[in-house]
């Protein structure tokens, strides 16, 4: 009986969780988080179950109502969707671990809200990764957003500012996908994606059809922030409260990523996509302009969080590109690195969110060496994360850039090669400026104070973030390790047997 | 030419409709002014659906008692109605959350003018 619910229960889970935390919140506080916890404590532990039940047994579909597709709703478990659903329970549980010290640090008094809408919002992502329905996934793009705009608006002064933007920018994004669903389904006559996906070689002359996904894909492009729809992504990140950057960072872009990917490749289909109306080619060009726009941008960042910000637009690149190269090479390359970057930045953030925690800021030309003295384990998460997104093995930043690299030899494409080794330098560039302060440049006080902040304003941390906050990072950035040194056994037993058959 | 025009007037209209909303959203400078671009943009596309699931000679998706259920090609499709109601409960949530945001906005910097905003911001 649970195999055939399988893919709807996370959903579930996570919408009823939301509901009880907003009831428990009015009368009993102190039920809040535990609930959260218990709630992305089973979600995980369901994602695991999934994962293995789909390598076992193959895909699970479960109709809404008993309705038959493409009548009915229909929520499919394929390795793909099984993937993704336990990437994101994974970095969730490690982000609400850290949330019992941040939360109440930065959103006093606002915990019940909070954690109410991050239920929704984890709702929102593992609703879009398992529905086979577009107009569903629509409506659960919507849930995420709302979810996304209000975690980003409960931050300091300026983040209302930042989320109405994010908010103005993504209801675009998601009218524009509303739009072209429209044409497509002008075209098509449905809306379940397998169905869709059978039509396709009858209408591909259709161009009603390159319309909706012209459209489809700019709206979902706004969402994962490729490059010239970026804008909203650097200020939301900045002023969002640490807490809730280090869940929608991570998995948000991601997820949006994932819909190109079973748009584009699973419902078009690869052929359709790279021959008959090549979108993938101006998807891969516009992410290789984001990576070297991103990569430079973050080079002139002065506060950590920013810093971040711009790095993920370069990082989206990546994923970009490997959707742009459309070959199975590519695909495991993005899809590889949708893993890596979503366990890495969430490490970074958390690393952001502890400094916060102890100091009160993450300014980087405050940093030195008291720094990397003080909070010593925070600091060697921050430097596995950072190497890791430079891509030096073995962490697991370079598997995903080496699958990419042989994708673009592959395909003779060596301006995206040449892409691929000038942003790791860049991200070194910005990443070793970090950690020459950290673990190289003496204290202010033996600095001229022409070379270093005034040091009477801040003095530095004075001891380790607490456990609560030191664990999860630890862990992320161990997984980190994990999975770069596990990276074969992972491209082989997880994503080759989700490639589409036509690759 | 003429024909080319007038046989899909409904479909102008919709396009001067995202025409308006679009520049609201982007052009204008006051915050409200922006979201009553974003709705025209919404309204816009939930008429698309609408007009694109209409057909001549066809009636109410109501079942008749003359044109029996066989002959389905007779009746409006009315899935995208439904659907559209479903896309303007979202949309009415993203109002929702959209103005609460402004509210917010306004009690921290006592206006909602873009550029006074951005000044006050710094």
């Amino acid at each position: 009986m649970i195999t055939q619910n399988a893919p709807a229960l996370i959903p579930v889970i996570y919408l009823a969780a939301s509901i009880l935390i907003a009831l428990a919140g009015m009368r009993r506080k102190w039920l809040v988080y535990p609930l959260a916890v218990f709630a992305t404590a089973i979600a995980f532990s369901v994602a695991g179950f999934n994962l293995f039940l789909v390598l076992h047994s193959g895909t699970v579909s479960y109709r809404f109502g008993g309705w038959i597709p493409p009548i009915g709703i229909e929520y499919v478990l394929d390795p793909l969707s099984a993937f993704v659903a336990m990437v994101v329970a994974a970095v969730a549980f490690a982000v609400l671990i850290h949330s019992r010290r941040s939360v109440p640090l930065e959103l006093a008094g606002k915990e019940a809200p909070y954690y109410a809408v991050l239920m929704l919002l984890l709702c929102g992502f593992n609703g879009i990764v398992f529905t086979g329905d577009f107009f569903n996934l629509y409506v659960f793009l919507e849930i995420a957003s709302l979810a996304g705009y209000g975690l980003v608006g409960l931050g300091e002064k300026r983040s209302p500012v930042a989320a109405f933007r994010y908010l103005i920018m993504g209801s675009l994004g998601a009218s524009f996908y509303l739009l072209g669903l429209a044409f497509l389904y002008m075209a098509t006559g449905s809306l379940n994606m397998a169905d869709i996906s059978r039509i396709i070689p009858y209408v591909s002359g259709n161009p009603v059809l390159f319309v909706a996904v012209s459209l489809m894909t700019i709206g979902l492009g706004i969402k994962m922030a490729i490059f010239p729809l970026h804008g909203w992504l650097p200020d939301a990140y900045t002023y969002a409260p640490s807490t809730s950057v280090a869940m929608i960072a991570p998995l948000g872009t991601k997820i949006a990523a994932y819909v190109i990917i079973r748009m584009l490749f699973y419902v078009f289909g690869v052929h359709y996509v790279s021959r008959d109306f090549p979108i993938t080619t101006v998807i891969g060009w516009l992410s290789v302009i984001g990576i070297i726009y991103g990569s430079i941008m973050a080079m002139t960042q002065t506060e950590l969080k920013r810093m971040l910000a711009y790095s993920s637009v370069a990082q989206i690149g990546y994923i970009g590109m490997g959707i742009g190269l459309a070959s199975p090479l590519g695909l495991i390359g993005a899809v590889l690195h949708v893993l890596n970057h979503a366990f890495m930045i969430a490490c970074l953030f958390l690393v952001a969110g502890n400094l916060r925690a102890r100091v009160g800021h993450s300014n980087i030309s405050d940093f030195n060496k008291s720094y990397c003295k003080k909070m010593p384990w925070t600091f060697a998460a921050f430097t596995i994360a950072a190497l890791s997104m430079i891509g030096i093995p073995p962490t697991a930043g370079f598997f995903s850039k080496w699958y990419l690299a042989l994708a673009t030899i592959d395909a003779n494409n060596w301006i995206f090669l040449a892409v691929i080794l000038i942003s790791s330098l860049l991200n070194a560039v910005y990443f070793f400026n970090i950690l020459e302060r950290v673990y190289l440049r003496p204290a202010a006080s033996t600095v001229p104070a022409t070379l270093s902040s005034p040091t009477a304003a801040n003095p530095g941390p004075q001891r380790e973030a607490s456990l609560s906050l030191l664990v999860p990072t630890l862990t992320l950035a161990t997984a980190i390790l994990v999975l770069g040194l596990f990276n074969a056994v992972i491209v082989k037993k997880l994503i080759l047997p989700m490639l589409p058959v036509v690759m | 030419m003429l024909d080319f025009f007038l046989g899909h007037y409904a479909y102008w209209f919709i396009l001067v409709l995202l025409t308006i909303g679009l520049y609201g959203m982007i052009m204008k400078r006051n915050l409200v002014k922006k979201l009553v671009g974003m709705t025209i943009l919404q309204s816009a596309i939930i008429l698309f659906w609408v007009v694109i699931s209409s057909k001549w000679n066809a009636t109410v998706p109501i079942i008749a008692p003359d044109i029996p259920c066989a002959q389905a090609a007779n009746y409006i499709n009315p899935l995208p109605h439904a659907l559209m109601l479903t896309a303007i409960v979202v949309g009415v949530a993203t109002l929702g959350v959209a103005l609460g945001l402004l509210i917010i906005i306004y009690r921290n910097y006592r206006t909602l003018e873009e550029n006074v905003l951005i000044d006050r911001m710094k």
